[in-house]
């Protein structure tokens, strides 16, 4: 800027610009990307509010921005500045440092005006029947402004294409949408889709480490850990896999999404494994929910086969496949399918993947060692593997639970060595099984539990299973 | 129960025969972080720490021979190796700013410090590499001061730096020859030990050692957490 340069308030953006960026965030004074003078005037406005960054609870603090309030994540630092000590959440501070002597501030201007669509979708698919029963119930919640509705759609249900219409009419009215997803794999996918069924509409992606990260726009898709930053911002909060790991262990997530949507906002949860506390809700009549138990292919849900394995933890511990997988290898039903193998931990994996290898090549089910991969949660490979193995470069992908869910591959048949041990629990189990049978060309596909003993869960997800066939009419 | 400050894991704790007469001191991390980072053990440049089998290695050869054979650094003494778990855990204590993780290095910096200094017959002053005011302010504090703090209650405070432009955009040539951006505020006459996080170029140790010298201190030490 020149120094012939305006008085400070006339270059402050008008407030409506303003609004659109900081309206609905919580942020600390470095996020807010104006100068000292520029702040100051707003801040005199009342357009910008200080809130306390900690919050007494009896004896203990809170962190108002990620809800923490476990002592071990609370720090004390001597502050350079005060020269005092202060309060700090470790929690949430790779997103910035939340301490006593700096408030957060939120925006208290005027609301953003957001544009009301006129015909938003541009998707051109079909909706099968059980699909647009659920539309239909999403859409009636959005429009009615309902609070709450639980969408529990069966694994290859098409939950995405069922969020389509109630999202068009979101979009009608003005409203602003977030779809939230533990993981960024998912956020990443989703995007794309989202711009082709929604063309002339501003989405953004953001995940830690996106390029997009001001969150400016009318449609958001972000892991749960990025909406520590909204409060009160949307009119729609879709939270995808509302039981998924690590949503249901963090206490800051829930409080996260919970926060971002505004006071008389409509949450709408996806999930195909709901958990207890969700499924007791619906019992008791407290969670509206739709049920959609049929596939978009019309044909059921592979149910998974136990394989009782005496010599299992010898084999593994030795690093082999047991005599009853190499059996079972040798029946398959169609030995064209691809082989997702899921174990209990990484360590196995790479233990496994050279005998492993070999037994395959000599079973005939693969020709060379470069058909077999493994992937993990930390593996830096990580997409890379999933896309060759979907565009069948690979094989057979050993994998720790990481691809239990939020992946597709076209026909697979699917095992799980050691499903008796504690990380396979009903849900996931559930959800592993539910990798099968994707597409309408091979809409079935083996699942087998190879095991040492039942578990709960087993039974559990087979149960589970079973009735959702049940209902979806088979 | 103790807490893993890196993972915040609970810390089972470790009970042996001798434990249970001679309780250790709480862990401040759990054996898995624990085994993550890695002490310099094998043989060590002399002069740096750096784990080589020469006794000065590459590096500290050309120091000696730009400052004519007589480096202004007698020796600088480092714990672990900057791998990539270290780098994580200071990147997070010092640049995001999370302190407390600090504490995780008090015993050991202490206890080496014993080790390898208490041979110093003189009294020795303890100087942590101060930083700017500007980024003192962003951060809320120094990672070199807290480190010093483990070894005495009053680190010593006459080093000043004088605001200067970003380091990393410069060659190690101009950087070395830059402008000095290290003032001393009185004339000293005791040995001074430099404390500071990592020992990477050794470049900012010299700075300082630089100044020092040329007001009085007769000798100039480096103690730092991780060798880069
Ligand atoms: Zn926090
Ligand atoms: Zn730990
Ligand atoms: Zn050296």
């Amino acid at each position: 800027m020149s120094s012939n340069d305006m008085t400070p308030s006339q270059v402050i953006p008008p407030t409506t610009d303003l609004a659109q960026i900081y309206a609905g965030k919580c942020l600390l004074r470095n996020e807010i990307m104006l100068d000292n003078i520029q702040f100051e005037v707003l801040l005199n406005q009342g357009i910008f509010k200080p809130l306390p960054s900690f919050h007494r609870k009896f004896l203990w603090h809170q962190c108002n921005r990620c809800g923490n309030d476990k002592a071990s994540l609370l720090g004390t630092i001597p502050c350079a500045r005060c020269h005092t000590s202060h309060l700090y959440c470790r929690k949430c501070i790779e997103m910035g440092r939340v301490m006593t002597c700096e408030p957060l501030y939120a925006w208290a201007g005027p609301d953003p005006i957001w544009p009301c669509h006129l015909q938003p979708c541009t998707w051109e698919g079909q909706l099968t029947s059980a699909q647009q029963q659920g539309a239909s119930c999403v859409a009636d919640a959005i429009t009615q402004g309902r609070s709450e509705l639980l969408v529990w759609a069966v694994c290859g249900a098409g939950k995405t294409e069922m969020l389509f219409q109630g999202i068009t009419e979101a979009l009608k009215q003005g409203k602003r949408i977030c779809i939230a997803t533990p993981r960024a794999d998912v956020v990443r996918e989703l995007k794309p889709r989202m711009q082709r069924a929604f063309k002339g509409v501003s989405i953004q992606a953001l995940f830690g480490g996106s390029a997009e990260r001001d969150g400016t726009a009318q449609l958001i898709i972000a892991t749960t850990h990025q909406l520590l930053r909204f409060q009160k911002a949307f009119d729609v909060m879709i939270i995808d896999e509302v039981d998924a790991f690590p949503f249901h262990a963090d206490p800051s997530l829930p409080f996260a999404t919970y926060r971002a949507k505004k006071t008389l906002g409509t949450t709408i949860y996806l999930t195909a494994t709901p958990r207890k506390q969700q499924r007791n809700r619906i019992k008791r009549q407290k969670l509206p929910h739709v049920f959609i138990p049929n596939r978009y292919h019309g044909h059921p849900l592979p149910v998974p086969q136990m394989r009782m394995t005496r010599t299992l933890a010898k084999a593994l511990r030795a690093y082999y496949l047991p005599d009853s997988c190499i059996t079972w290898l040798k029946k398959r039903q169609n030995p064209q399918r691809q082989l997702l193998i899921f174990i209990p931990e990484i360590a196995l994996a790479k233990q496994l993947l050279t005998p492993l290898a070999k037994t395959l090549i000599t079973e005939r089910v693969i020709e060379d060692v470069d058909s077999v991969s493994y992937v993990h949660a930390h593996d830096p490979e990580r997409l890379e593997k999933v896309k060759q193995f979907r565009q069948k470069e690979l094989s057979v992908l050993l994998t720790t639970t990481i691809l239990e869910r939020g992946v597709t591959f076209p026909s697979v048949d699917v095992i799980v060595l050691n499903a008796g041990h504690d990380i396979f629990d009903e849900a996931a189990l559930v959800q592993i099984s539910g990798r099968a049978g994707r597409s309408a060309d091979d809409p079935t596909g083996e699942v087998v539990f190879f095991h040492d003993g039942k578990t709960e869960a087993m039974m559990q997800a087979i149960k589970q299973i079973k009735m959702m066939n049940e209902r979806g009419g088979f | 129960m103790a807490i893993c400050l890196w993972c915040d894991c609970d810390i089972v704790p470790h009970i042996t025969w001798p434990s249970l007469f001679s309780p250790e001191k709480p862990t401040r991390l759990c054996q898995a972080c624990t085994y993550r980072l890695y002490k310099l053990q094998g043989p060590r440049c002399r002069i740096c720490s750096r784990e080589t089998e020469e006794s000065t290695c590459h590096d500290c050869a050309w120091w000696a021979q730009y400052f004519n054979n007589e480096d202004v650094l007698a020796f600088n003494y480092a714990i672990y190796l900057y791998n990539d778990h270290m780098k994580d855990i200071i990147t997070k204590w010092k640049y995001r700013g999370d302190y407390v993780l600090g504490h995780m290095f008090a015993d050991v910096f202490y206890e080496t410090f014993q080790r390898v200094f208490s041979n110093l017959k003189e009294e020795v002053l303890v100087v942590p590499i101060p930083l700017s005011d500007e980024r003192l302010a962003e951060r809320g504090f120094n990672q070199a001061e807290m480190l010093a703090h483990f070894l005495c209650e009053q680190p010593s405070s006459f080093v000043e730096r004088v605001q200067g432009e970003k380091q990393s955009k410069k060659t190690r040539q101009e950087r070395i020859l830059s402008k000095n951006h290290f003032k001393i505020k009185k004339r000293i006459n005791k040995p001074v030990i430099l404390v500071d996080d990592i020992y990477t170029t050794g470049a900012t140790l010299r700075h300082v050692a630089v100044q020092l010298r040329k007001n009085g201190c007769p000798k100039v030490y480096g103690f730092t957490l991780a060798r880069g």
